[in-house]
């Protein structure tokens, strides 16, 4: 029977060889962890996304693609704080494959190398889609990135022992260019701090920490709850008395009810990639913050 | 602990700079002597400041330490499974009446019918799940329905499953639905209309449920392939008896892939066999039992689309099965002892489309269609339902649904049934709430 199964799968194999090299088979669940594993380790592996950037990360389906990935990849790096836990969990049961079962050296959540923020003191579904590990749009503020990365870089070397100098190097390299871009954006966004904001969802939490923003109102009545007139008009009510600097929403969101608000109002409405591949042009970790910081400067100097 | 101990650490590093600043400002205007002076109370009024710190500090620790203690204690139920409990509750009303319920060409499993009309506690469940160990994963789902007034409670599945086994392998075992047909493995309240296709109510009395082993293999290609089997003791309709060995079969094959974020697709292939159905009582009007073999064939694709792959604003989802089903034995009327030879081929097919046209708000349409070919003598047929007549049941079912947030659900849903001569038209309002743990859907 053994002989049988190790036959069929050299069969296969043979079938649908990929080139032979000791390249890592990386899963990410969103396209910034995509974006940095290339940073990290650039030829030496081969990384793809479950999701892009348009898509809602709460809300996605384990498609068949998504499981035969699953089921090949040695590493698989997700945010965690139960952002996927609709869907991830049935990746890892239904492939079976131990590299990335909770716990194992293959299972990478960035959340947990992250000081979480919005952590709820009441769980209570009433209150919405609460996340109970705190919210996990972690990758709105850099610094947070830079702190996946040390992680990233140490289970890299971890999981593939041969390649660990190379990991070692591009680390170094990422690390200093990230921390020059950074510093870049800090100065870009210094007249930023102490504006206030609207925001669509609470997906912008870490980035209002980094710049120093307010939010002081959302679209959404409860997180994950599609905005209501009811709502939108007490909204307006507010902004009317005390307007906000800025209308902000992520591109995978609908755009309807922050053009209302600002038409209504005459407060700007600025959009955000959100992730890599979030808006056209949006291609890399260091675009992605280029570009966010560009567009809220833009509408709110 | 690291904020408490950062802003310490900061407030004495400020309060350092502080004092130096004014001991710089002192000095510029007073003597060497007197200098020196101010530099040992200077230095003594640190120490003190240290020491101040240190106390607090520790005294922070100390509370740390105490809540952490009391935090620990109270987590006795850490390792408790998820528990998750779906209510659900339906309005239905006929023009028929649901007693008299049949599907020509069929002969009903027992569970297989309608509902009661009016306000009914449809099946709530609870559901328990957790990892047992680094091996295995363990859910049970019960059922509590309610008949006639009494509760009963029915174990709906319940088994275990391995945890990464490696090469694409998985094995299942205890009680579960079986991997049959693509609808047949979800559960009820997870389906899109209210009630079963018309092809699953006749065949298996709305799921199939298995009491054996699955194997799984999902298979080391680039595109999506699984093969799997199952064996099980046979026992649930459309097989029937006690079987030492294996009681009934099944393998299936599934493949599935995207075409670009926007488009994805499965297709499956299954064949279950019960090679010695014993005694399978069924509705009728004398108790009809069969005893024989059943095969059963099944095709299943499903399409999904949404702009993007971004489901949230729309979405649509494309769904048809079709399922062919022959018999070859023994039709017996319990109640007059009558028996015919029986050799029975029935088919049916739905397809289906629902569509979420804005956040909260889904539509659907379905098709049903069933159709029977069976031979046996036509007075044990006829009283076992199995004589269609020349019909053809179809249906058409309309189907809208309102989700105010993931976890709650209102849905309506109109059938006109054309089962049998006289056309039936049922309205149903169902609610499904679910709580507790947030379960993940398969696609």
């Amino acid at each position: 029977m053994k002989t049988i199964y190790t036959r069929v799968l050299l069969v296969l194999t043979l079938f649908t060889a990929t080139p032979a090299l000791a390249v890592l088979n990386v899963l990410t669940c969103e396209p910034e962890w995509a974006a940095l594993t290339q940073e990290l380790a650039g030829d030496l592996v081969d990384v793809s996304s479950a999701t892009s950037g348009a898509q809602d990360p709460h809300h996605v389906q384990a498609r068949p693609s998504l499981l035969s990935k699953a089921r090949k990849a040695d590493l698989l790096i997700c945010t965690g704080a139960e952002l996927e836990v609709g869907w991830l969990p049935l990746l890892q049961h239904k492939t079976g494959n131990p590299k990335i079962q909770d716990g194992a050296e293959g299972y990478f959540m960035a959340s947990d190398e992250v000081s979480m923020l919005g952590i709820p003191v009441v769980l209570d579904r009433s209150q919405g889609d609460v996340h109970a590990m705190g919210n996990p749009h972690i990758q709105t503020d850099p610094n947070n990135i830079t702190d996946v990365a040390i992680a990233l870089n140490a289970r890299l070397q971890l999981i593939d022992p041969d390649n660990a100098e190379v990991y070692q190097q591009r680390y170094e390299d990422f690390s200093q260019r990230w921390k020059k871009a950074i510093k870049g954006w800090n100065q870009q966004a210094e007249k930023l701090r102490g504006k206030t904001i609207v925001v669509h969802h609470e997906s912008w939490v870490y980035m209002n920490d980094w710049l120093g923003l307010k939010e002081v109102a959302t679209l959404e009545p409860k997180p994950g709850i599609p905005p209501t007139a009811d709502h939108l008009s007490d909204l307006l009510q507010k902004m009317k008395q005390k307007p906000a600097d800025a209308i902000i929403y992520a591109a995978y969101q609908s755009s309807r009810s922050a053009h209302w608000l600002a038409e209504e109002t005459g407060i700007k409405v600025v959009e955000l990639p959100f992730t890599v591949g979030g808006i056209k042009g949006v291609d890399s970790l260091f675009e992605l913050y280029d570009e966010t910081i560009k567009r809220l400067v833009e509408a709110m100097q | 602990m690291n904020s408490a101990l950062f802003f310490v650490t900061s407030s004495i590093l400020l309060l350092l700079q502080l004092s130096l600043a004014e001991a710089r400002d002192v000095s510029t205007d007073t003597e060497p002597a007197a200098q020196s002076q101010d530099q040992q109370q200077l230095k003594q009024q640190l120490d003190q400041l240290q020491h101040d710190y240190d106390q607090r500090l520790s005294r922070i620790e100390e509370r740390l330490k105490e809540t952490q203690k009391a935090t620990r204690t109270q987590k006795a139920n850490t390792f408790n499974p998820g528990i998750s409990l779906i209510l659900n509750g339906t309005f239905s009303s006929y023009e028929n009446d649901p007693d008299n319920y049949q599907l020509p060409g069929f002969a009903l499993s027992n569970e297989a019918g309608l509902g009661a009309e009016g306000f009914t506690l449809d099946e709530s469940e609870v559901t328990l799940g957790a990892k047992v160990d680094q091996l295995f994963y363990g859910q049970a789902t019960f059922a509590l329905a309610d008949d006639a007034g009494e509760t009963s409670i029915e174990t709906e599945e319940a088994y275990f499953q391995t945890l990464g086994l490696g090469g694409g392998l998985t094995v299942k075992a205890g009680r579960f639905y079986s991997a049959m047909g693509y609808l047949n493995e979800k559960h009820r309240h997870a389906w899109d209309f209210i009630d079963a296709p018309l092809v699953y109510r006749g065949l298996f009395g709305d799921q199939l449920k298995e009491d054996g082993i699955q194997l799984s293999l999902i298979l080391p290609t680039d595109h999506y392939f699984l093969i799997g089997a199952e064996v099980g003791n046979g026992v649930h309709f459309p097989s029937a008896g006690n079987h030492s060995g294996v009681g009934d079969w099944l393998v299936f094959a599934n493949t599935g892939g995207d075409v670009g974020f926007s488009h994805s697709w499965q297709l499956g292939i299954s064949h279950w066999q019960a090679d010695d159905v014993e005694n399978r009582l069924s509705q009728g009007l004398k108790t009809p039992s069969y005893s024989g073999d059943s095969r059963i064939d099944a095709l299943d694709i499903v399409y999904k689309w949404a702009p993007d792959g971004n489901s949230e604003q729309r979405n649509l989802k494309l769904q048809a099965e079709f399922f062919n089903r022959s018999e070859n034995g023994l039709m017996t009327l319990e109640d007059t002892a009558q028996s015919s030879s029986y050799d029975g081929s029935q088919n049916g097919w739905y397809v289906e489309a629902v569509y979420q046209f804005i956040p909260q708000w889904k539509t659907g349409v379905r098709y049903d269609y069933t159709d029977s070919s069976n031979s046996g003598s036509s007075i044990v047929l006829d009283d076992s339902g199995l004589l269609a007549n020349g019909y053809t049941p179809q249906r058409v079912s309309v189907m809208l649904a309102w989700l105010p947030s993931e976890f709650s659900r209102i849905r309506a849903q109109f059938n006109r049934d054309e089962s049998t001569a006289e056309t039936d038209n049922q309205f149903f309002v169902q609610y499904t709430m679910a709580m507790g743990a947030h379960g993940a859907h398969a696609y």
